[in-house]
């Protein structure tokens, strides 16, 4: 076989490349000057000013040394009281969002709903996944003024995005084989959707809701900043009183609980699989 | 038991494929018939045209005297309850247990609440097991689908078939991913389950032996036409050239070889270098 290939072949090719990704080689070497030539010009007009980065550094020096030791004790009903108003506000956002996530994720997978209630979800999808949570936040605190609430419709609203974006993705990749065996046996749409197409993306659906709600907590930290209640809120204070010992408790306690959140949601998105 | 009469039936995809041209056949009444032919010849869009999985442009398809092809939606759930499809790769709901895969067959006789709560009524769970226990799956109940055997997975597909109490069998290359003597097995159990309750079944088949072997009456596809119908006897190297052509020719020939051989006697050799 390789030999009667060979003596086909008038020449013997005894080297290879593998195809460029760009096939001209001008329009090659032009992007790679462009890009060269931008770099160095936005480097050029970035203008660091050295003598401000030294005088930063004593102070940051100063900064650090103002977390240690942290303080967990003085102000510890504030931070309890933080921390569990964005415990609350995680979990109930986590939960109302796939809630509200789920008829949309449905409706937004191409291969269950029709094009119109398609383009809808995905458009409100779209619509949520557009804006960071500081945005949101800052928007819901104009209008719900300061306070968990703001932060529940917050992470509620960026949950819903993320969590129904990714599970109609996970719905349009099912086996469609099951799905129609289903459908064979003369079972309704909704037991088509129990039977067919629910176990089929139920290990995702955990694994999604447990990373956001490792998120949310995450999250819920940063939107207090902006005012929107929560442990975030009580870090702001501490700083604006320039209480850096408190500050770093918060700051260990959020990074304890990211952690461990962490851990969690990996061992258990790897026990559903 | 009602027969099936497909009349005049074309199907064009939307990719303009033409994949039926006005096929006309019927099925009598407990008959087990083969639908032999090559990949692409219509086989699957024939049956899938039968329970409607796939709507077909034009012609009518009868199950005793009800029209298919016009119902709505809920007369068409009604219809569908009786016609039991067994299919290629088994197509069980793969995170569902064996029990649950058996009684998802009964979906279109309960309600939705009770089918999410797996309530379902007592003499349906005792057919299952009843069913479970036929086709050589007892204490199997608990298992997840995914964990069996193709073999065993076939066997459940074929309960969950058989517990829609069908008047007739859609079989979709029921063995084309299973070794040579999983697949006897798996079509003797489908034709004897078929004589024991007096139904009847089109079976698309790749394998022409094997058609051979457990079909009465054998129907050839070419391109979306029938071009033999009739008992599998008379499926001579000749038809077998017109029904899967000339390019194919090899294979064909091949296969044939096998089939005389394996119709004298039960050896499954020549097919096992095949498969």
């Amino acid at each position: 076989m390789t030999a009667a290939l060979s003596s086909m072949a008038n020449v013997r090719r005894t080297t290879w490349r593998p195809q460029p990704l760009i096939k001209s080689p001008r329009l090659r070497w032009v992007l790679a000057l462009g890009a060269g030539i931008y770099l160095a010009i936005a480097v050029g007009t970035l203008d660091i000013d050295w003598e401000r980065v030294a005088e930063g550094w004593p102070r940051a020096e100063r900064f650090f040394v103002g977390f240690f030791p942290p303080d967990f004790t003085s102000r510890w009903d504030a931070i309890f009281a933080g921390l569990m108003e964005s415990l609350w506000m995680t979990v109930a956002a986590t939960v109302l969002g796939i809630l509200i996530s789920i008829p949309v994720a449905v409706g937004g997978a191409r291969n269950v709903a029709p094009l119109p209630v398609y383009y809808f979800c995905r458009s409100i999808m779209a619509l949520s996944r557009t804006f960071h949570e500081v945005l949101i936040a800052i928007f819901f605190v104009k209008l719900f003024g300061f306070g968990p609430f703001a932060g529940l419709m917050t992470l509620t609203f960026a949950t819903l995005g993320f969590y129904a974006k990714l599970l109609s993705e996970d719905i349009e990749s099912i086996d469609v084989a099951q799905a129609e065996a289903i459908r064979a046996t003369g079972a309704s749409w909704l037991q088509w959707l129990s039977y067919g197409i629910q176990p089929q993306v139920l290990p995702r659906a955990i694994g999604l809701a447990v990373y956001r709600l490792d998120i949310n907590f995450r999250e819920s930290a940063v939107i207090g900043i902006v005012g929107a209640g929560g442990i975030g809120a009580t870090l702001n204070t501490a700083f604006d009183r320039y209480e850096f010992d408190t500050a770093a408790a918060i700051l260990l306690i959020i990074i304890g609980i990211v952690m461990l959140a962490e851990y969690t949601s990996g061992i258990i998105r790897q026990k559903v699989q | 038991m009602p027969s099936l009469k497909i009349d005049k039936l074309t199907k064009r995809y939307p990719t303009g494929d033409l994949a039926l041209d006005d096929v006309t056949l019927e099925v009598p009444e407990g008959q087990v018939m083969a639908l032999i032919g090559p990949s692409g010849a219509g086989k699957s869009t024939l049956i899938r045209c039968v329970n409607r999985l796939v709507q077909p442009t034009s012609g009518a398809i009868y199950l005793g005297n009800q029209n298919v092809t016009k119902m709505g939606a809920g007369k068409l759930r009604r219809v569908r309850r009786r016609m039991g499809m067994i299919f290629q790769e088994y197509a069980l709901v793969e995170r569902l247990s064996v029990m649950e895969n058996v009684l998802s067959g009964r979906l279109g006789y309960v309600g939705f609440w009770a089918s999410w709560f797996r309530r379902f009524p007592k003499e349906d769970i005792a057919t299952a097991f009843h069913l479970l226990e036929r086709v050589g799956l007892s204490g199997m109940e608990d298992k997840r689908a995914d964990a069996l055997s193709g073999g065993q997975r076939q066997r459940v597909g074929i309960a969950r078939a058989l517990i829609q109490d069908p008047d007739i069998l859609l079989v979709d290359e029921p063995t084309a991913s299973l070794d040579p003597k999983t697949s006897r097995q798996i079509m003797r159990l489908i034709t004897e389950l078929c004589t024991e309750r007096s139904l009847s079944a089109v079976v698309n088949i790749h394998d022409v032996p094997l058609a051979k072997l457990f079909a009465q009456r054998v129907v050839g596809l070419q391109l979306g036409r029938i071009v033999y119908d009739g008992p599998a006897d008379g499926l001579t190297p000749d038809v077998l050239t017109q029904i899967y052509g000339e390019e194919d020719w090899t294979a064909t020939n091949q296969k044939l070889g096998d089939g005389s051989k394996a119709g004298d006697a039960d050896t499954p050799e020549p097919i096992e270098v095949k498969g």
